[in-house]
């Protein structure tokens, strides 16, 4: 029997806003356990929540760049449910009208064919505080709750776990480019649970889903998806049933783990939530939203190709993060050649990052040092030997390169004044050499230019000796 | 010191003069409180310290001759948020809850130099109207201390009507400013709901709640609303925009207004001596030069069930947060976490207050939403229709706020329909959104009859102009209860 | 449509209220009497009314992204309220539940 598998995804991202959601705030998780709380965030007696426009903006930006239909007419509703840390016991969600439904993003799959996966709707909601566990006991902080979150629920248009994967990089992606998240999974501002199901290959009825719940990584999705599609066949071909439930990713045994079996839905009590009056969104509040989204990924690598010449190569690396393409841009902005500064981030940029494990901000690296650097590649000043000690210095200490490189001495030799002493010295106690070049021995090219270089210490230009090089033998 | 011959204007006058300090007033009023308070049961806590400090502040800041209240005592129903005193919503589970942060009105009350004096009794998280649901003490009704003093504001009536404080603030969800105001033969004010700030009010059913004060006159009434209203950025249910001086056209007599009487309030369950103070207030109103018609409310018979539905659905979830683990009460015997929010809500909620809990849990329910809670919830228009209906050519609706004077402590607790079919005048305005105002209009066996007189929103300025011409034509509110008069 | 006692306890469980058996017979009873009274509205008929959530016809009540600088005191306060707490934490017996957290 063969299967078809259907996946589905949601998405939670925190947004970045300033404050949080229905409470002034600050939305930021500090190390002081409850520092950016107050009375609304402690769900306290006699608390109203207040929306914060910057994420209502944020939500539909967002929505805008998914190609969703902004609903105009929205209401927030309670999501009812007991939890230490969700301290009204209610989450305010958007239940009946999502702010954004109905759109799409495009994915490029391994064999280069694209894909649009349906999004089904966008939810602006809450987030809850977060708990932390050590013996008999777990610990409250309410730094997080309330931060203003979306959920993006995927229609269920995935047929594989790499298309899963692709979708979740380019939602990623489009949520990063459009401003309104850093969609970092390792900190929890995007969040995935997947729904997935196999059905025998012709049939019309969806199989009996399992949801896949804390998954740490895009890898682990994908895994752990593989791991549940063979898993759900396994059960299918030996006459079983699949179970309604929920499994985790056990990282070490690349396996699924049962967590808990879904009897029935869960009963969270929907209603209006009645602090809140309704959000009307006019179509010129939609255009100026529209109006602030920066350019999406895909819009910045045509660009990229049609401008400034890049491959497409080079163009699907640079936008695969907002930080590196803002940089990249500033680079050539700077006065940068295009394809060096593209070549110098994907390159010895990218190497550094991730062996310090380290992102560009984290770097004393600027735009205008690294072109800087380049130019000074480009006219001759120093030499690509050179340039590695001066990358390392402007990345680590964020040292300005054309002063550095002048005050250590390090500017290239490529006056054929200064040259041509030292050329002439090594020719004459070199005869053995000019003999040899003499015979056609190209090879004593090579060791006449490490001689020089020996001498200068490096810093002598070897196109320039290269070409006085040959220029004095011939004079032999 | 009591308030009875003593309104506003009076006291305002003696401390502008110097002939009594804020000090001296709020001292002696705390003396007299103390004694007649033992009869009736109206308080919680009393804030005697802080009080005497404050009017202290007061004095010799100056008393300012422009403002009425300046120096005055207030009492404080019990779920309205005052920081650093006590406030239990006369719950177990808030047993030894001090707030941190002060309700939007109590910024009010501080700015506008009142000194308050304690909080006072209410059914349990205001859910009630008898004030028997308090989990502390059974407040007594001044006329009769064998009777309820009604609810669910009951102690900020009973403190009113037996003149311990000039005014109190009180919550109305249902009924539960109009209703107790009602029984003590007090004026009582629901305002159009977004009028005052919500912040601050411990919720029970959010689309309800509105915050309103107790005087013993209209004119004193209209003077404490006027500082209690306004926009507040923090309750986006708030409205500004509306602002009036309530008092400005209190004289403006009612000629040519014209008030409908609708037929549904004086029908079947309604007492007949309420029945004939509702009659004889409207033949004083025509008498007056205004018109009184008779008028329809059909969906109010059906206002009891969308109210209970309604109410119970939001408290259901409003009361979610109580659950022993941020602030309150948390069950000494709870060993696990399950433990802390069934045992802390199980021994913190009287049983009134488990039972709208459960109704509206159940409402809320899967399955069962649409029959319960989205039905009353359409119901609720139309019953706004039928009030918009009339407002279309009467500028008032006169009529009963409860079906019977008060009642005897303990009759009708046991039977929750018989009690929340008392509530079948007063919840119309609540759902609708609507300003009522409850005053004196007559008396039955010696116990105070209230009418009710409901308004277009936020015209609150009609309802204090017809009350205060009502009241100046008739002496019922010159009338003193027995009980808290003998000192 | 009597309530069965089942659904009194299914209710009572999703209240985090716990009931003895007399208890639960006796809000069997009155619930059952009550939601009969609640029963009244299906004689209304409400073809295409809109249900009413807010009473007042505010849109579109919004607050600028600005935030309030935090309060260490208050802090203190709200944490001086709580009936467990350890180094700044709200404590609670342990969550026995395999999810971290609980926002979905
Ligand atoms: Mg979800
Ligand atoms: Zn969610």
């Amino acid at each position: 029997m063969n299967f078809e598998t259907t996946i589905g995804l949601e998405v939670h991202v925190e947004l970045k806003t300033k404050s949080k959601m229905f409470s002034p705030s600050a939305n930021e998780f500090g190390d002081t356990p409850n520092m950016n709380t107050n009375v609304i965030d402690w769900g306290y007696p006699g608390v109203l929540p207040s929306v914060n426009k910057g994420a209502l903006e944020y939500g539909m930006r967002a929505a805008l760049a998914l190609n969703a239909t902004i609903a105009k007419e929205n209401h927030f509703d309670r999501k009812n449910y007991f939890y230490p840390d969700n301290p009204k016991a209610y989450q305010i969600t958007q239940f009946e009208q999502p702010i954004g439904h109905d759109g799409w993003v495009e994915v490029e799959l391994e064999n280069g064919a694209t894909k649009k996966i349906g999004i089904e709707e966008l939810h602006l909601e809450e987030d809850a505080g977060k708990n932390t566990h050590r013996g008999q006991n777990s610990y409250v902080d309410l730094n997080r709750q309330g931060t203003p979150l979306i959920e993006i629920v995927s229609k269920p248009d995935m047929a594989s776990p790499e298309e899963a994967y692709q979708y979740l990089e380019t939602l990623r992606q489009v949520i990063q480019f459009s401003g309104v998240s850093d969609v970092k999974m390792e900190e929890g501002s995007l969040r995935v649970d997947a729904n997935i199901s196999i059905r025998p290959v012709g049939q019309k009825e969806y199989g009996t889903k399992t949801e896949l719940k804390n998954i740490n990584s895009f890898n682990y999705l994908r895994k752990g998806l593989e791991y549940e599609e063979k898993r759900q066949a396994q059960i299918l071909l030996s006459g079983g049933t699949i179970r309604q439930e929920t499994r985790g990713y056990n990282e070490n045994t690349g396996e699924t783990v049962l967590q808990r079996v879904k009897e029935g839905s869960d009963d969270y009590r929907y209603f209006p939530e009645p602090d809140i009056p309704p959000i009307h969104i006019s179509d010129d509040w939609i255009a100026e939203v529209r109006r602030s989204i920066p350019e999406m990924p895909a819009a910045r690598r045509q660009r990229y190709s049609k401008e400034l010449g890049l491959s497409a190569a080079d163009a699907a690396v640079l936008t695969q993060s907002l930080e590196m393409a803002d940089f990249f841009e500033a680079t050539v902005a700077a006065g940068a050649d295009a394809k060096l500064a593209a070549n110098w981030l994907q390159g010895e940029v990218s190497a550094y990052l991730n062996a310090e494990k380290l992102e560009l901000a984290g770097t004393a690296l600027t735009p205008t040092n690294l072109a800087t650097m380049i130019s000074l590649i480009t006219d001759g000043t120093i030499s690509s030997k050179i340039a590695k000690k001066v990358f390392k210095e402007i990345i680590t200490k964020g040292t300005e390169p054309k002063q550095w490189v002048e005050a250590k001495g390090l500017v290239q030799l490529s006056d054929p004044a200064k040259l041509l002493p030292m050329i002439t010295e090594i020719l004459d106690n070199n005869q053995q050499s000019i003999t040899d070049f003499k015979n056609g021995k190209d090879r004593a090219i090579g060791f006449l230019v490490g001689q020089i270089m020996k001498q200068t210490h490096g810093q002598a230009n070897p196109k320039v000796v290269n070409q006085l090089l040959i220029q004095e033998l011939k004079k032999r | 010191m009591n308030f009875f011959d003593n309104d506003l204007t009076t006291i305002h006058n003696q401390l502008v003069n110097h002939e009594l300090t804020s000090y001296e007033l709020t001292k002696q009023t705390i003396e007299a409180l103390k004694a007649t308070d033992q009869k009736i049961g109206a308080f919680l806590t009393l804030d005697e310290e802080n009080a005497l400090a404050t009017a202290k502040a007061i004095d010799e800041k100056g008393i300012d001759a422009t403002n009425l209240l300046a120096g005055i005592p207030i009492a404080i129903k019990d779920n309205i948020m005052t920081k650093n005193l006590r406030t239990t919503a006369a719950s177990k589970i808030l047993e030894n809850f001090t707030p941190v942060y002060d309700a939007t009105v109590m910024e009010k009350v501080h700015a506008n130099d009142l000194v308050v004096i304690g909080k006072t009794n209410m059914d349990e998280f205001a859910m009630g109207g008898s004030t028997e649901n308090s989990a502390f003490k059974v407040t007594k009704n001044p006329w009769d201390t064998t009777k309820v003093p009604g609810g669910s504001s009951g102690g900020s009536a009973a403190a009113v009507s037996a003149g311990m404080v000039p005014f109190a603030l009180g919550s109305d969800t249902g009924g539960s400013i109009r209703q107790p105001a009602s029984f003590t033969g007090v004026v009582g004010m629901k305002p159009t709901y977004g009028r005052i700030s919500r912040w601050g009010l411990i919720a029970f059913g959010s689309s309800l709640d509105q915050i309103g004060p107790f005087s013993r006159s209209v004119k004193d009434n209209a003077a404490l609303l006027n500082v209690l209203v306004g926009e507040d950025k923090r309750d986006g249910t708030s409205v500004g925009g509306h602002e009036a001086d309530f008092t400005a056209k209190l004289d403006a007599g009612v000629k040519g207004l014209r008030i409908g009487l609708p037929k549904e309030y004086l029908g079947a369950g309604v007492q007949q001596e309420v029945k004939d103070a509702i009659l004889a207030a409207a033949a004083k109103y025509r008498e007056l030069g205004a018109t009184v018609d008779e008028v329809s409310l059909p969906h109010s018979k059906y206002g009891v069930a969308a109210y209970y539905i309604i109410s119970s659905s939001e408290a259901s979830s409003n009361l979610q947060r109580f659950d022993g683990i941020r602030y309150g009460v948390r069950a000494q015997d709870a060993k696990n976490l399950d433990d802390v929010y069934v045992h802390s809500r199980t021994q913190g909620f009287g049983p009134e207050v488990k039972r709208r809990i459960m109704l509206g849990m159940y409402s809320l329910s899967a399955g069962y939403y649409d029959a319960y809670f989205k039905k009353a919830a359409q119901v609720r228009t139309l019953m706004r229709q039928d009030f918009a209906n009339i407002f279309k050519d009467h500028d008032l609706i006169l009529g009963p706020v409860a079906p019977t004077t008060a009642y005897g402590i303990g009759e009708d607790v046991t039977d929750p329909l018989t009690m929340y079919a008392g509530d079948v005048l007063s919840v119309p305005v609540n759902l609708a959104g609507l300003p009522g105002l409850s005053l004196p209009a007559g008396f039955a066996n010696g116990l105070p009859i209230g009418m009710q007189l409901i308004g277009k929103s936020f015209d609150e300025t009609t309802l204090y102009q017809a009350g205060y011409a009502f009241e100046q034509a008739t002496d019922f509110h010159k009338q003193v209860p027995t009980l808290g008069g003998n000192d | 449509m009597a309530i069965s006692k089942e659904q009194v306890s299914h209710v009572a469980n999703l209240a985090r209220l716990s009931f003895n058996d007399e208890e639960l017979s006796q809000f069997t009873d009155q619930m059952s009497k009550i939601t009969n009274m609640f029963n009244q509205l299906q004689e209304v008929d409400t073809t295409d009314v809109e249900p009413m959530t807010h009473v007042v016809d505010l849109v579109n009540v919004v607050r600028d992204d600005v935030p309030a600088p935090a309060d260490p005191e208050e802090r203190t306060a709200l944490l001086n309220n709580a009936p467990d707490t350890e180094d700044g934490y709200i404590k609670v017996p342990a969550i026995f539940n395999n999810g971290e957290d609980s926002a979905e």
